[in-house]
C-alpha cells in the first residue's frame, strides 16, 4: 500500500529525513518509535503532504502512485489520514461542521453528491458512540480549549469519520488517560481491517498492547536505524534508545 | 469646473430660486456655507490621510436626480433585498423614490419619505426637534448633504411600538447617468422604549460611476433598541461615504453592523454620542476586500455620561491591492466614570500587496473606567491551513473556511437569522467557494 524508498526532506535548507525506506502493506500496524526531536513526526507530515517540508530525494507511492505531485488534501481523498500531535486549534469552526465539509469534499473528489444530512447526523451519533464522545462537545469550536485529551479522542473521532485507508497515528496516546486510551485503542482496532493499515507513532510501549503492531520501527537521526516485531517495543521500554544510537553511528 | 464649484452653482440655482419657501431652506443655506469654506476634504487632514477623494472630485457628476425616474422590474432587482421575509420597503431609484417597490406604512409607526417630512406641516414638530440636530454642522460633506437635503428615509416610532417587520432602505443607480451623485438623507427617531431593525444597501446596476455621499441621523430615546444593518456590495465604480449620527440616551441599545464586501471606495464615519447613562454602542464590521477596493472605516463613541459601554469589533481581510483604514476613537469624558469602552481591529492580509492602517485613538479624561483595544495584523495560520488540506478540505476552501471563522463572531449579533444566512453567502461568493457556512 504505502511505498517509501530513500526518503530525504529539510526544511530551510535542514535536512531532517535522511533516507527513510518503509513499506506498509494492507492489513498491517506499524509502530514507529524513536528519541524526541528523531523525525516521526517530520515523517508522518511529509506523508501527509505538508508542503513545507522539501522531499530532496526519493520518493512515496501509495498504492504504486508516486505521491510527489499530489496535494495533502488529494492524498486525503485518497484515503491518508494524519492524527496530529498537536491538533490545530480553530477558533469559529464547530466540529461538526468542520468534518461536514471534510466529507463532502472528498465525496466530490471523487464525483459524488453530499452526503444526506439524516446520514451524516446517524454517522455522527454512531462515530462519537464509538469514541464515548459527548454530543455537547461536537458543536463546540474545533480543539479551541479543548484538554490534550479531548483533541485526541477528536482526532481519532474524525478518523472514524473518514475511514482512511492508511491511518497515521502520531503520538495519539500522550495525553490519553487510562480509560481513554482503551476506548480510543479501541476505537482504532474496530476501524482495522485487512483493506487498511495503521501507522502508530508513540513513546510508550503501552499502547501497543491495545493495538498490536506487526512490526516495529525505530527511528533515530532522519533514519530508521532497526526494524522488529513487537517484542523489541518491549526490549526499547526496557533498555531506551542509547544502544541504538551507538548502532547508529557504527553504521 | 470642478466639483465643488459646480455643487456650489447648482445649490445657488436651485436653492435660491426653486425652493427659497423650503422649511428647512435655512439649515441648508447655512450647510452650503460650511462646504464653501471647507470643500473636499483632502489627504493632508488627518482623518482623512489614506483616503483620496481627487479622482472623484474630477468626475462631472450629475448633482440632481431626472425627475422623471426611472423603473425597475422588482425580478430583476429582487436578489438585493432580504425577499426571504416580509419587509418594510424604502426604494429609491437613482435618487427618486420608488412607490412601485416600496412597502411603506403610517400605521402606528411611520416608514416613509424624507421628502414629505420635511415638507408636510403634520412633520415639522419632529422635523424642528430632530432634523440636522445630531448631524455635524463642522464636517464639510455632512453639510454637502444637509445643504442638498431633500430625500431618503424618514422614520419614526413612537413610544413603546416596534415596526412589524425590519425595514429596508436600498438606493438603486441604473446607470441612466454617466456619473450620478446620491446624497440620500435618512431621519431615524426611536421614541421612548421603541424597538427597529434597519437594513441599508446602496446598488448601482452597472459600471457607470456612482458616488453616494449619505447622511443618517438616528435618534434613540430612554431604553430604545435599534440594530442598523449596512450591506456595502456595491458595483466596482460605486464608491460611497457614509455619515452616521447617533444619538443615544438613557438605557437605549444601538447596534450598528457594517459589512463591507463591494464598492470602489467607502468612507464609513459612524459616530456615536452618549447623552445619558447605562446606554449600550455596538460597533461591528467585517470587511471583505479584493482588486484596489478601498475601505475606510472612522469610529467615533463620546462617552458623556457615567456607567455606559461601548463595543467595537471590526474584522477585515485584504486582498490583491485592496486597502484598509480603520480609525477608532474613544472619548471619554471627565463626568463619564465607570465606562466600559472596549475596541477591537483585527486583520488578515492574503496578499502582499495589500495594506491596512490601523489607529485607535484614545481621549480618556474620566478616572474610574475600563477601556481596551488592540489591533491584529496577520496572516493566515500556515499550520491550520495544512491541518484542513490534510482532512480533505481543498487549499481554496479551507483558506475561505479560515477567513470566514476569523470573522465569524462579528455575526453572532446580527439578529435576522435570514440576515445572517445572506451575509454567509455574500461572504461565500466574495472568498470565491461554495461553502455552506452554517456554523
Ligand atoms: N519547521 C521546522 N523548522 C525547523 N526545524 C524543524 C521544523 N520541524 C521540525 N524541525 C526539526 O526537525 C527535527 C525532527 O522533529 P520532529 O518533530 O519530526 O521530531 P519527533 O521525532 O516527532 O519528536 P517528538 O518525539 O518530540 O515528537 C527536530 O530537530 C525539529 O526541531
Ligand atoms: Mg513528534
Amino acid at each position: 500500500m504505502l511505498k517509501i524508498e530513500n526518503l530525504h526532506a529539510s526544511v530551510e535548507d535542514k535536512e531532517i529525513l535522511k533516507g527513510i525506506n518503509l513499506e506498509v502493506n494492507a492489513g498491517e500496524v506499524h509502530a514507529i518509535m524513536g528519541p524526541n526531536g528523531s523525525g516521526k513526526s517530520t515523517l508522518s507530515a511529509v506523508i501527509a503532504g505538508k508542503e513545507e517540508f522539501e522531499v530532496t530525494e526519493g520518493s512515496i507511492k501509495l498504492d504504486g502512485e508516486d505521491l510527489e505531485d499530489v496535494s495533502a488534501e488529494e492524498r486525503a481523498h485518497k484515503g491518508i489520514f494524519l492524527s496530529f500531535q498537536y491538533p490545530v486549534e480553530i477558533p469559529g469552526v464547530s466540529v461538526t461542521n468542520f468534518i461536514k465539509t471534510a466529507i463532502n469534499e472528498s465525496r466530490k473528489a471523487r464525483g459524488l453528491e453530499d452526503m444526506p444530512a439524516n446520514k451524516m447526523l446517524k454517522l455522527i451519533r454512531e462515530k462519537s458512540e464509538l469514541l464515548d464522545i459527548d454530543r455537547k462537545f461536537l458543536s463546540r469550536s474545533l480543539n479551541e480549549g479543548f484538554s490534550g485529551g479531548e483533541k485526541k479522542r477528536n482526532e481519532i473521532f474524525q478518523m472514524a469519520m473518514l475511514e482512511p485507508k492508511l491511518a497515521i497515528l502520531d503520538e495519539t496516546d500522550s495525553g490519553l488517560d487510562i480509560d481513554a486510551l482503551r476506548i480510543v485503542a479501541n476505537g482504532v482496532n474496530k476501524l482495522k481491517s485487512k483493506d487498511n493499515a495503521v501507522i502508530v507513532i508513540t513513546h510508550y510501549q503501552r499502547l501497543l498492547e491495545y493495538i498490536v503492531p506487526d512490526f516495529v520501527h525505530v527511528l533515530h537521526n532522519g533514519k530508521i536505524v532497526k526494524s522488529g516485531g513487537k517484542e523489541l517495543a518491549i526490549e526499547l521500554e526496557e533498555k531506551g534508545y542509547d544502544w541504538l544510537k551507538n548502532e547508529a553511528v557504527v553504521e | 469646473m470642478d466639483l465643488k464649484d459646480k455643487l456650489i452653482s447648482s445649490f445657488m440655482a436651485f436653492e435660491n430660486n426653486v425652493d427659497i419657501e423650503h422649511p428647512v431652506h435655512d439649515v441648508r443655506t447655512e450647510a452650503m456655507k460650511n462646504f464653501e469654506l471647507k470643500g473636499f476634504p483632502s489627504k493632508k487632514e488627518e482623518a482623512w490621510k489614506y483616503t483620496s477623494l481627487k479622482s472623484l472630485q474630477k468626475t462631472d457628476f450629475s448633482i440632481f436626480p431626472k425627475e422623471e425616474g426611472n423603473t425597475l422590474e422588482y425580478k430583476d432587482v429582487k436578489r438585493y433585498f432580504l425577499h426571504e421575509i416580509d419587509t418594510y420597503k424604502i426604494v429609491f431609484i437613482d435618487g427618486i423614490y420608488s412607490s412601485y417597490l416600496s412597502e411603506t406604512t403610517h400605521d402606528g409607526v411611520d416608514i416613509c419619505l424624507m421628502s414629505s417630512a420635511l415638507t408636510k406641516p403634520m412633520y415639522k414638530p419632529v422635523i424642528d426637534v430632530y432634523f440636522n440636530k445630531v448631524a455635524s454642522k463642522d464636517e464639510s460633506l455632512t453639510s454637502l448633504n444637509t445643504a442638498f437635503s431633500r430625500e431618503g428615509a424618514y422614520i419614526y416610532i413612537p413610544k413603546n411600538k416596534m415596526p412589524k417587520k425590519p425595514i429596508e432602505i436600498i438606493h438603486f443607480a441604473t446607470g441612466n447617468e454617466a456619473s450620478l451623485l446620491l446624497q440620500p438623507r435618512n431621519l431615524i427617531i426611536a421614541e421612548e422604549n421603541a424597538e427597529l431593525q434597519v437594513i441599508e444597501r446602496h446598488q448601482s446596476l452597472t459600471s457607470n460611476e456612482v458616488l453616494t455621499n449619505s447622511v443618517t441621523e438616528i435618534f434613540a430615546a430612554d431604553s430604545a433598541i435599534v440594530d442598523y444593518y449596512k450591506i456595502q456590495n456595491d458595483a466596482e465604480n460605486a464608491s460611497l461615504i457614509d455619515n452616521t449620527y447617533i444619538d443615544q440616551k438613557n438605557k437605549s441599545v444601538v447596534k450598528v453592523h457594517t459589512f463591507s464586501f463591494g464598492g470602489k471606495l467607502t468612507r464609513n464615519n459612524l459616530n456615536f454620542y452618549q447623552n445619558g447613562q447605562y446606554i449600550d454602542s455596538t460597533m461591528k464590521g467585517v470587511t471583505i476586500l479584493g482588486d484596489k477596493q478601498h475601505v475606510d472605516h472612522h469610529t467615533l463613541v463620546h462617552h458623556i455620561e457615567p456607567n455606559c459601554e461601548s463595543h467595537q469589533d471590526y474584522k477585515g481581510i485584504y486582498g490583491e491591492n485592496s486597502t484598509g483604514v480603520f480609525n477608532g476613537k474613544i472619548i471619554v469624558d471627565k463626568i463619564a466614570q465607570k465606562t466600559n469602552a472596549f475596541q477591537q481591529n483585527n486583520n488578515i492580509l492574503i496578499s502582499d500587496k495589500a495594506t491596512i492602517n490601523t489607529k485607535p485613538q484614545l481621549e480618556i479624561f474620566a478616572d474610574d473606567v475600563k477601556c481596551s483595544h488592540g489591533c491584529t495584523i496577520g496572516q493566515l495560520d500556515e499550520d491550520a491551513l495544512f491541518y484542513l488540506r490534510s482532512r480533505g478540505i481543498p487549499k481554496k476552501e479551507a483558506r475561505a473556511l479560515l477567513m470566514y471563522a476569523f470573522a465569524n463572531n462579528v455575526l453572532e449579533s446580527v439578529r435576522i437569522p435570514e440576515l445572517k444566512a445572506r451575509i454567509n453567502k455574500l461572504i461565500a461568493k466574495k472568498l470565491g467557494v461554495n461553502l455552506g457556512f452554517d456554523l
